[in-house]
């Protein structure tokens, strides 16, 4: 698993450091004030969730942006990075999660890009020196092929041979493994374990636990655009697997102060028949299949959804709320099938689905309020007769939901885009729970929001339940899921890995359920 | 936000003055490039030598001022209108049709065919109702293909819409050329329908009824978008068609939906020109209407009312431009310069809108 590096005696400066950068971007701190050093012949892995502010982070190494604050040294000179071209020049190449290579050229021609217009590309030289970077770094490619003809995990592997022939010294692999298949992953971990025997440094950036475990050798935990932990190769090594695994899950989802209340007061746990009831639910997707899924609420219950983002979460709660079509797989709400039924014969039924994309496919943006507190309810009376518009129906419906649910707007007619994330969430909220609601779907209902309107969220949440409808809460904050679940089921690779009792060991239980340690 | 306030049941007084301001903004908005675009066109007129003042003169004395001139402006809204009616249903559910003038000519020969068959059988009436039906229905057919296209593989209706209107342009003149050609005149051409068969006219006028039928159709468009369910699902699919999936709108359906409308109204002015003015169709003939509509009804901004404002203006120059035109040397295809620099004005002042309202921020 883990390897020391291989390095010989650690020179006097890292090749590349981060000295306490911090990036703004409007309404958020990308990064506050993160160092990040990045030694020879070692692979540094950056760790955290999506939004943690690992993007910004290599955005400021490989030259897309600069920091407001703080400094970038290379080999202890302090330099500023203001392309990606100057990135290059310093030796800092990076592979990024999207190929960046012209499908239709093959490979040599993609090597050859960039040369000098006037000059035919010299196609004979660069294939040779690929040839010598391709037996260094010990991969096989066909200068001649196609880029578009090759897998992913070829048009990587051609793209960290482009790299190094240009002379980088630091490769940054953005996400490499997401797109990958698991064997792809493994080669690529193998491969970056040849490249640090070179003297090379390599910064993986990554959300999946199990792979920073296998292929790093230093780990830097970021959470909310703050360096929240670094673990040094020795300390890796001394800890082994499982508690290292425990140290990152704590590092990356906190336990922290501000849920002291720990779910607040207990609530009686609910009993009897299921409201909703999911069979062998099952969804084709091309990046993540959802298969297998079991999963029953009984009314009052809620029933936490726990797994690091792009599980299969989105797809499923899409699939139960109507809108993906279902390859296999039975639901009942109430003991009624209803997954034949369209997305509006569900919500009929009373199944809700509080959408976490709230501007992208909640809302929309440029329409009043009350029109998108109604989106789900076009034509209905009494705020449609005959298909006409009741003007006076709909204000008097949209002041007594923002009444209710607090919504801080300056008007009913105000465009619903224009108000804070926390009042839109507010409106959705409204939206799902009012009428007649039976089971409810969250997803991730408090990401992006500030404290008071996580707080306010999670409130609604549990009055859901507390009226007796069935909640599914899906959410990547650990924190959440405990603080609000009475059951937790673990998502990971499109399935359902195991499901627990929330109680006082469902914190480690869920935690290795969600590094896929003991899958 | 700091100036969020807790919602009340009243309006306040500030708000209703920002209302105003609000809509004075708008009127500049569409007032400052009109004037903008009729100076710089007048700087064109200087250079080819021609005096703006007096072609100006002409354009407002023929198109406006004359009887007859306001006349023939008229009842060529009327035909303009239902294009544009048409234009607003599609583009305020975001579907880029840009295949009307392929519906319309189809429509119009396919109509302008049928007129003269049924005339000597039926009556008037009736043959007017039979022509209006088989145009909306010959207009509406011919964006089955791209509707189709668009609802149920994706496939961007821009390009198929300019497609089939190639198809159709042709389609229609090879029709004109083969099919109904009437034996009796040397230049290809359909039978012509009598003018007693042709739209009632206006009162004691020769506008055309047809503007009548523009009227209600584009007034009709307008509060079938702004006050109904229907109009508000087709704007939610427009304006965005991820969260019309949320909603659990059937999205295939309303584009469907969308095409026939915009189409059939396409086809209809096809037949309103055949029946109102023109009474046949000569080999070639396209007056390219749709494409020349739609810089209008953008800058309308897809208001049904506004288009009505602009579609007036647009017909006063075309019919006073044709005579200016032959007054003053200037080429026919002049008006449609003035469109394009009024449609670059409109670009410039939406753009400094911007600008302005981004530094008052």
């Amino acid at each position: 698993m883990t390897q020391t590096p291989n390095a010989a005696p650690m020179p006097p400066h890292p090749i590349v450091a981060l000295d306490q950068v911090t990036k703004r971007f409007p309404g958020v701190v990308a990064n506050d004030r993160v160092s990040f050093e990045l030694w020879p012949g070692e692979v540094h892995v950056l760790l955290g969730e999506n939004g943690a502010g690992k993007s910004t982070l290599v955005g400021m190494l490989s030259g897309l942006q600069l920091p407001d604050e703080g400094g970038v040294l290379v080999e202890g000179r302090e330099v500023r990075i203001a392309s990606p071209a100057r990135a290059l020049e310093l030796g800092i190449g990076t592979v990024f999660q999207h190929s960046m290579l012209v499908p239709s050229l093959s490979v040599v021609d993609n090597m050859a890009l960039g040369g000098p217009w006037w000059s035919r590309p010299d196609r004979a030289g660069v294939a040779r020196r690929m040839a010598a970077v391709c037996a260094e770094i010990g991969v096989a490619i066909d200068p001649e092929a196609r880029v578009g003809s090759l897998s992913l995990g070829e048009q990587q592997q051609v793209e960290i041979v482009r790299a190094l022939m240009r002379g980088s010294r630091v490769l940054i692999l953005d996400e490499a493994t997401a797109m990958l298949t698991p064997k792809g992953a493994e080669d690529l971990g193998a491969l970056m374990g040849r490249l640090t025997r070179l003297g090379i440094a390599v910064v993986f950036i990554t959300h999946k636990l199990n792979e920073a475990l296998a292929f790093g050798h230093r780990i830097t935990v970021l959470r909310l655009g703050r360096k929240v932990g670094e673990i040094a190769p020795e300390r890796l090594v001394a800890l082994g697997p499982a508690a290292a695994t425990a140290e990152i899950v704590r590092l990356m989802f906190g336990t922290h102060a501000g849920t002291e209340a720990a779910g607040g007061p207990p609530r009686a746990r609910p009993a009897g028949a299921p409201l909703l009831d999911i069979e062998g639910l099952a969804v084709d997707d091309a990046s993540v299949p959802v298969a297998g899924i079991d999963l029953s609420v009984a009314p009052g219950e809620i029933v936490g959804l726990a797994g690091i983002d792009g599980n299969g979460q989105k797809q499923f709660a899409e699939a139960l709320a109507g809108q993906r079509r279902l390859a296999a797989g039975r639901i009942r709400l109430g003991g009624e099938a209803i997954e034949r039924l369209d997305v509006g014969g569900r919500r009929e039924r009373g199944l809700r689905y509080v959408t976490d994309d709230r501007l992208g496919e909640g809302t929309v943006g440029s329409f009043p309020i009350s029109l998108n507190l109604l989106l789900k309810q076009v034509g209905e009376a009494p705020f449609w007769r005959h298909g006409i518009e009741q003007p006076e129906a709909i204000a008097t419906h949209a002041r007594r939901l923002v009444g209710e649910y607090d919504v801080r707007t300056p008007g009913i007619e105000t465009a619903i885009g224009k108000l804070s994330g926390g009042n839109i969430q507010k409106a959705l909220l409204a939206r799902e729970l009012s009428g007649q609601a039976r089971a409810v779907i969250f997803a991730k209902p408090t990401y992006g929001l500030d404290v008071q309107n996580i707080r306010a969220t999670r409130q609604r949440i549990r009055e859901a339940a507390d009226r007796g409808l069935a909640v599914i809460l899906i959410s990547t904050d650990l924190e959440e899921v405990l603080e609000l679940s009475d059951r937790v089921a673990v998502m990971s690779r499109g399935r359902i890995v195991g499901v627990v009792d929330n109680n006082a060991e469902a914190r480690s239980r869920v935690g290795e359920l969600m590094s896929g340690v003991t899958a | 936000m700091s100036d969020t306030t807790r919602i009340g049941g009243d309006v306040l007084p500030a708000r209703r003055n920002g209302a105003r301001r609000e809509r004075a903004r708008l009127v500049a908005m569409a007032l400052l490039p009109v004037l903008g675009a009729i100076v710089l066109s007048g700087l064109v007129l200087l250079a080819l030598g021609v005096n703006p003042v007096s072609y100006y003169g002409y354009v407002l004395d023929r198109g406006l001022l004359n009887p007859y001139g306001l006349q023939a402006t008229l009842t060529r809204t009327g035909p303009l209108l239902l294009i544009a009616a048409g234009l607003i249903v599609a583009f305020r559910a975001g579907i880029w049709n840009l295949g009307g003038d392929g519906q319309f000519l189809l429509a119009a020969v396919i109509v302008a065919a049928l007129g003269p068959l049924l005339a000597p059988a039926l009556p008037v009436w009736l043959v007017l109702l039979a022509g209006l039906a088989v145009g909306a229905l010959v207009g509406a057919a011919w964006s089955v293909l791209p509707a189709l296209l668009k609802a149920y593989q994706g496939v961007n209706e821009i390009i198929t819409t300019l497609m089939m209107t190639f198809l159709g342009v042709s389609f229609a003149n090879v029709l004109v050329k083969l099919a109904f050609r009437d034996p009796a005149t040397t230049v290809p051409q359909t039978r012509t329908l009598a003018v007693a068969d042709r739209l009632p006219r206006l009162f004691d006028t020769t506008v055309s009824s047809g503007l009548l039928i523009g009227l209600v159709a584009i007034v009709a468009v307008h509060l079938l978008m702004t006050r109904t369910a229907f109009g508000l699902k087709l704007r939610i699919v427009g304006a965005n068609p991820r969260a019309a999936i949320h909603a659990g709108l059937n999205v295939p359906l309303l584009t469907m939906a969308t095409f026939a409308i915009s189409a059939g109204l396409a086809g209809l002015a096809g037949a309103v020109e055949i029946m109102g003015v023109q009474g046949n169709v000569r080999a070639d003939w396209n007056p390219a209407y749709s494409l020349t509509v739609v810089p209008l009804v953008f800058l309308a901004r897809f208001n049904g009312f506004a288009s009505i404002a602009f579609v007036f203006l647009f017909s006063v120059l075309s019919i006073g431009g044709e005579s200016a035109a032959r007054r003053t040397g200037v080429p026919n295809f002049f008006t449609l310069v003035v469109v394009a620099i009024l449609l670059i004005m409109l670009g410039i002042t939406e753009y400094l809108d911007q600008r302005r309202r981004a530094a008052g921020k």
